[in-house]
């Protein structure tokens, strides 16, 4: 119960002010078509530069919670999802809003996307502590393993190919190794002179993830956005929390379905919501009222993805194990303020651990509230024209990667490596493995030497980190992730056959 | 799918691959690139056994680049690239800024360049936008841009 006695740092006016400011934020990021939720967090980050650690990431996590829920306001006024974990939303809540309920249907997905979000962060307020202790067991070659298994399992599951995406993972930790050499102070690969410093995360990140939308939107060309303008009917409120209760085994399975979605490295919030949508409908005794307006898709596709934050966040926390793209974004942001996924983190750092997954809980309770308020306002912000959305981004992703350390060479990194993903995605290959790879590609390093000297004076690199229990369920993980990923992809080759 | 694109796209990453594997296997001191080593064997696999994929016409994700998109990007992508490569440091941040901003808003705004009213559109998208960036970047942050020639 070591997180109540850090609610206080939640309630100081700047975590408030910080709080509302990146749920308001992220609701109408979440809500615009082609903002992701990942591009949103990764924008973020400089600004978290100059906050301090614990401020800095109650910003980053309010944008993370609120940007997926915001994803159901375009989701169901304009059946576009605002984030891909939306997807499922539209198939009812469009649906309905096409009936003239669209502000029920989004008061279903707002009260929802609370219970859910308020579940997944009591799953990682429980589970986080017992699995960073845990995670003290481990010595150098299984934090190496463990940061080689972030790569695969990312690399395998998000992406269509599994050798494209481990090609992705290898790429971002050769990136990784750019620069000086920790140890020896040699240089690597630096063929350029911005380079010197290697690559510096966060303009990484906002290239990775953002100037790819950009060439995107500008390779949709010049075109009006053909907006379906739904007219948005006043609902009462208690009517809609008196649906969610009388919801309870649609809201239920949302809610479970997402949770265990979310424990899951590398799954994402894409499936959580489909998989719930689709449960609840094999469950319900109205199967045939699904897609046709139902307030049983909404709610259970809503609370899966919001459920699935939470616990995205532990395997995170604990063992530097991102359960989602975004929450590979939020590595990088604990990263920079020198803070390390782990039992470092509960024991060195309680007063930024406990405050910034309480500020999540508070987060859950006002993206419900701000999310009521604002979402037909949010709609309209939604039609933004891409024209704007592209040349916005392009100088946040500019100012923003120069603010970090006020240097030009981060500028032309973050435009070099955004131009070579956009041709990258082009061909099958995806940001999220690249990412990892350059996030945990110097700590799979670090424990790499630490493992290969521990190893020259015992018994050799082999039995170092080839044996031992740890050692071996870490490797097999590895190896059934792929062969999972790589049966998965030849079965559905099969079938398309 | 385009299997020539493949092809170029997955010659290109199977060359950085042998380039990254000669770089690690021959520079000196080899015990700081013990790393790289281990990481140049992985990329060199993926990316000849994707190279070899893309030859047998085997490359199944990913639909390449068409003509149209890449017709479509051709402008933004060279403003965006004058905007960050030479404009930023040379005129300035926010001048540039500005100037790219409203580049970029007409070549891509679908409105009726023929008519007043959009332009004076787009001039107040881009004084609003401006007025934000310095507003946070300066007047917050304090970050210190380059002047260049204005500001």
């Amino acid at each position: 119960m070591e997180f109540i006695y850090y609610f206080g740092e939640v309630f100081t006016p700047i975590s408030m002010l910080l709080l509302i400011g990146g749920t308001v934020g992220g609701l109408i990021l979440g809500a615009t078509p082609g903002l992701s939720p990942t591009m949103a967090v990764a924008l973020l980050i400089p600004f978290t530069f100059h906050l301090s650690a614990v401020h800095g990431l109650i910003l980053l996590g309010a944008a993370y919670t609120s940007t997926v829920a915001g994803g159901a306001v375009s989701a169901i006024l304009l059946k576009i999802p605002g984030a891909p974990a939306n997807i499922a939303t539209t198939l009812d809540g469009h649906a309905m809003a096409l009936k003239g309920e669209g502000a029920k249907a989004l008061q279903l997905s707002f009260i929802s996307s609370l219970f859910g979000g308020v579940f997944g962060v009591f799953l990682l307020i429980f589970l986080t502590p017992v699995l960073a202790e845990w995670a003290l067991a481990f010595g150098p070659s299984h934090l190496f393993w463990l940061a080689i298994l972030g790569v695969t399992v990312i690399g395998s599951l998000e992406s269509n190919s599994v050798v494209k995406g481990l090609l992705s993972g290898c790429i971002g930790m050769w990136l990784a190794t750019i620069g000086f050499d920790d140890m020896l102070g040699v240089k690597r690969f630096v063929f350029h002179s911005s380079l010197g410093g290697g690559v510096n995360i966060i303009p990484a990140l906002i290239g990775l993830f953002a100037i790819p939308q950009v060439i995107t939107m500008f390779a949709s060309g010049r075109f009006d956005q053909d907006f379906e303008r739904i007219k948005v009917k006043k609902h009462p409120i208690g009517d809609a929390f008196r649906e969610v209760f009388k919801r309870t085994r649609a809201l239920s399975i949302g809610t479970i379905t997402g949770s265990i979605i979310g424990l899951i490295p590398g799954v994402g919030g894409q499936i959580a919501g489909l998989v719930a949508y689709d449960q609840s409908k094999k469950f319900s005794s109205e199967k045939a009222k699904f897609g046709t307006g139902h307030s049983e898709g909404v709610i259970a596709a809503e609370a899966a993805n919001n459920a699935m934050v939470g616990p995205s966040l532990v395997p995170l926390l604990t063992l530097s194990i991102p359960g989602s793209p975004t929450a590979a974004v939020l590595l990088g942001g604990l990263l920079i303020h020198g803070i390390f996924p782990g039992v470092d983190l509960f024991e060195n750092h309680p007063d930024v651990a406990w405050p910034f997954i309480n500020s999540m809980l508070i987060g859950q309770i006002l993206m419900c509230i701000f999310g009521i308020y604002i979402a037909s306002f949010a709609a309209r912000v939604a039609q933004v024209p891409k024209s704007v959305m592209a040349a916005t981004v392009l100088g946040l992703a500019l100012f923003g990667s120069y603010a970090v350390q006020q240097s030009m060479g981060d500028v032309y990194v973050m435009a070099v490596l955004g131009t070579m993903m956009f041709f990258l995605e082009r061909f099958g290959f995806s940001a999220a493995p690249l990412v990892l790879g350059l996030i945990l590609g110097p700590i799979a390093e670090s424990n790499f030497v630490q493992g290969s000297m521990i190893a020259d004076a015992q018994n050799g690199p082999m039995t170092y980190f080839f044996t031992g229990t740890l050692n071996i369920v870490l490797i097999a993980v590895v190896v059934v992730s792929i062969g999972y990923s790589a049966w998965s992809e030849l079965s559905s080759r099969k079938v398309e056959q | 799918m385009n299997y020539l694109q493949h092809r170029i796209s997955s010659g290109i990453i199977a060359i950085v691959a042998i380039w990254v594997c000669w770089i690690s296997f021959t520079q000196k001191p080899a015990e700081a690139f013990l790393f790289p080593r281990v990481i140049a064997v992985f990329f060199l696999i993926l990316a000849l056994w994707t190279f070899a994929k893309a030859v047998l016409g085997r490359s199944r994700v990913g639909n390449g680049l068409s003509r149209t998109a890449a017709k479509n990007m051709a402008p933004g992508v060279a403003v965006a690239g004058i905007y960050i490569f030479w404009a930023a440091k040379a005129l300035g941040f926010y001048c540039s800024s500005t100037i790219a901003f409203f580049i970029l808003l007409s070549l891509y705004d679908p409105a009726p360049s023929s008519e007043l009213k959009t332009w004076i559109k787009r001039s107040l998208i881009t004084a609003g936008f401006i007025a934000i960036m310095y507003a946070l970047f300066a007047g917050v942050l304090k970050v210190y841009t380059p002047r260049g020639m204005f500001i």
